[in-house]
């Protein structure tokens, strides 16, 4: 690693500190701009019950002191408050508790995709130009441009109302395979072109024509030389990639009644419960901003070529 | 000239080679053709490729549906058939299944007057599904554009001044551009979706923009706030590298003021680049605005939206699965071939890959 290297892994750190701090405070502010408060909606509070609510919710105080409270209980002690439906749980208990399970779905989807993808790509791209290649790139298209939603519904109707192979409910035995497979959809397709792409232009590199010519066996070209170089743009897709995940998730569980993060977040924006809205917000982005950085840095070390913005 | 080539090795002279050119000897070699333009010349290689012009053809198809169908539709998309004002509420408008008629529109077809058909049925509040979906279409539609246009708007601004002024202006916008770039739109869509929701309702009321909903308005002020980086991003990069090129170099040496070079050198280059990322722009508003309504975050109701709809059809998935298939499939649709016509544009009008 040279010193350019080194300054842009912490250029990108502090970028994703930054951008971590925004989120939490935009999140923040946007939340407490809602009218009428958390507590409205609620049925018909005496005006010392709704003062007491506040002074326990440490409401009463000025919203900038709220402010500086709220951040330094997450990075000091990783705690957003308790959750207003779910009494006497805290937001880190229920989203601790969903994570499991979306985690779960999300990295099985997630290694499906790439070794589908990657698999399904490759040979694409050395069979070009054939009835194989076309199908695979055929049906990536379709998949890249269908929304996640419409995925699971279609998947729901074909495998569960016409065919009844899979079960509905997402935590029945067997419920989350078709989560799996809707949320691997679309990431296996974009993996798919992906490295389709990139193997093509490996493939009419200079370096694969000499090893042909020295005589080096095909399978040895192909896995030795080919696929390891076209693997590299794979990488930057592995953040945009969980980005993916995380928001399909969110209704992707909600279609399928997963027990996981995305539909407690899904439930906590139709029933108003703030401090759940903004710990999940807050932590799937920050999430996805960590896995973006991972995959930029991992990046530029393994390709040193490339200059990023 | 016949002699002399059987004679290969005299040194004879054919006088007649050298006899000036006729005007039509002349027009033989040089083929004159009409002069194009690189607009032509993007049109001529957009039609021929028969991808995107097929789903050019299919979004004006779907386009000039989405406008005209509701106009001459004798149902209208918010009217529950069954619920005559004055008359007992008659349930068997309720639920129709395609080409289904209700009880008293059976009676009518036994009189012998003709009933429009249900097309696509009717749902569980008795309104004509098609027309519900062709109106869903054209919100989804308007949507998708108005939201572009307002990310092309604030982006094409802000990049222009980041690109032409420079210096500290520059570096900060490009900042905050490349915090805003790393956010996780969708989340933040959800959120700024969900409160904007709660906050305009109450401060649009009696306005005209009441008459659009606050969630709509909510959706491009989202659009607004979160989309126009990549935009801004991409005219700085063109006004950039525009602004190093040889021929405004040699505007400037004619003499030619600021106003001119960008009016006649700089936009009409920066034009198909913002063409085609605004092209593939609206796709992905669809997308997300579908996406908002389906997690009831879109249009209020009783407006459809593609989204609401399919959101609304899980509820009676087993029995009416239909219902879910045909928006998903309109939305497909729509993304799929402005998709593909947005990668045809690119590949027709991107000057650099032209060389």
């Amino acid at each position: 690693m040279n010193s350019k290297t080194v300054a842009y892994i912490i250029k990108r750190i502090i970028l994703a500190v930054v951008t971590v701090w925004v989120v939490i405070t935009v999140t923040f502010f946007v939340m407490h701009a809602v009218p009428g408060g958390p507590f409205l909606g609620e049925k018909a509070i005496s005006e010392a019950a709704q003062k007491a609510l506040e002074a326990k919710y440490g409401l009463d105080k000025p919203l900038f002191i709220q402010y500086v409270t709220y951040l330094k209980d997450i990075v000091t002690r990783f705690d957003f408050g308790p959750s207003l439906k779910q009494r006497g749980r805290t937001v880190t208990d229920v989203i601790f508790d969903g994570m499991k399970t979306s985690a779960f779905i999300g990295l099985i989807a997630a290694v499906i995709a790439l070794i589908s993808g990657i698999i399904l790509g490759a040979v694409a791209a050395l069979r070009r130009n054939t009835l194989m290649d076309r199908i695979v790139m055929v049906l990536t298209t379709a998949f890249v441009s269908m929304p996640s939603f419409i995925m699971g519904s279609l998947l729901l109707i074909l495998f569960t109302v016409k065919f009844h192979i899979f079960p509905a409910n997402g935590a029945a035995s067997g419920g989350l395979i078709l989560p799996i497979i809707t949320l691997s959809l679309s990431p296996m397709a974009y993996i798919t072109r992906l490295t389709r792409s990139s193997m093509l232009d490996v493939l009419g590199q200079d370096y694969i024509r000499t090893a042909k010519a020295k005589g080096v066996p095909y399978l040895k070209i192909i896995f030795g030389h080919a696929l390891k170089n076209s693997l590299l743009p794979v990488i930057t897709y592995f953040g945009p990639m969980l980005a993916y995940i995380v928001t399909g998730s969110l209704v992707v569980e909600q279609i399928f009644a997963v027990p996981g993060i995305g539909r407690a977040f899904i439930t906590s924006i139709t029933g108003r419960d703030y401090p759940m809205i903004m710990g999940t917000t807050i932590i799937l982005a920050t999430l996805i901003v960590i896995m973006n950085l991972v995959s930029d840095i991992m990046y530029k070390i393994v390709d040193p070529r490339i200059t990023l913005e | 000239m016949e002699e002399s080539s059987k004679k290969k090795l005299t040194m004879h002279i054919d006088v007649d080679d050298l006899i000036p050119a006729t005007d039509e000897e002349k027009a033989y070699i040089v083929k004159m053709r009409p002069s194009t333009t690189f607009f032509k010349d993007g049109v001529k290689r957009l039609i021929k490729n028969k991808v995107a012009f097929v789903s050019f053809i299919v979004i004006v198809l779907i386009t000039l549906a989405a406008i005209f169908l509701p106009m001459v539709w004798p149902y209208s998309y918010d009217s529950m058939l069954g619920n005559v004002p004055g008359q007992p509420m008659d349930s068997s408008f309720n639920n129709l299944k395609p080409f289904q008629y209700s009880n008293s529109e059976k009676a009518l077809i036994d009189a012998g007057e003709s009933v429009f058909p249900h097309v696509f049925g009717t749902d569980s509040a008795g309104r004509d599904y098609f027309i519900r979906i062709v109106y869903g279409t054209r919100i989804s539609l308007a949507v998708g554009f108005f939201a572009s246009l307002i990310v092309l708007v604030i982006g094409l601004t802000v990049g222009a001044i980041s690109g032409y002024c420079g210096g500290k202006v520059d570096l900060f916008i490009m900042r905050v551009v490349d915090i805003i770039y790393s956010l996780p739109d969708m989340l933040m869509v959800i959120l700024l979706a969900s409160v904007l929701k709660l906050v305009l309702g109450t401060a649009i009321e009696g306005t005209i923009l009441e008459a659009i909903g606050s969630n709509i308005i909510s959706l491009f002020i989202v659009f607004g706030i979160l989309y126009w980086v990549s935009m801004a991003r991409l005219i700085r990069g063109q006004m950039l590298s525009l602004r190093e090129q040889e021929y405004v170099l040699a505007a400037k040496a004619a003499g030619a003021k600021g106003g001119w070079i960008i009016s006649r050198h700089l936009l009409p280059n920066c034009m198909s680049v913002i063409f085609i990322s605004v092209a593939l722009q609206i796709p992905s508003a669809i997308f997300t605005e579908s996406y908002l309504s389906f997690i009831g975050l879109g249009v209020n109701a009783p407006m459809p939206s593609l989204g609401s709809l399919a959101s609304d059809a899980l509820n009676g998935i087993s029995s009416y699965p239909y219902r879910m298939v045909i928006p998903a499939i309109v939305i497909s649709l729509i993304v799929l071939s402005l998709n593909l016509f947005g990668d045809g544009l690119r590949d027709a009008f991107d000057p650099k890959l032209n060389t």
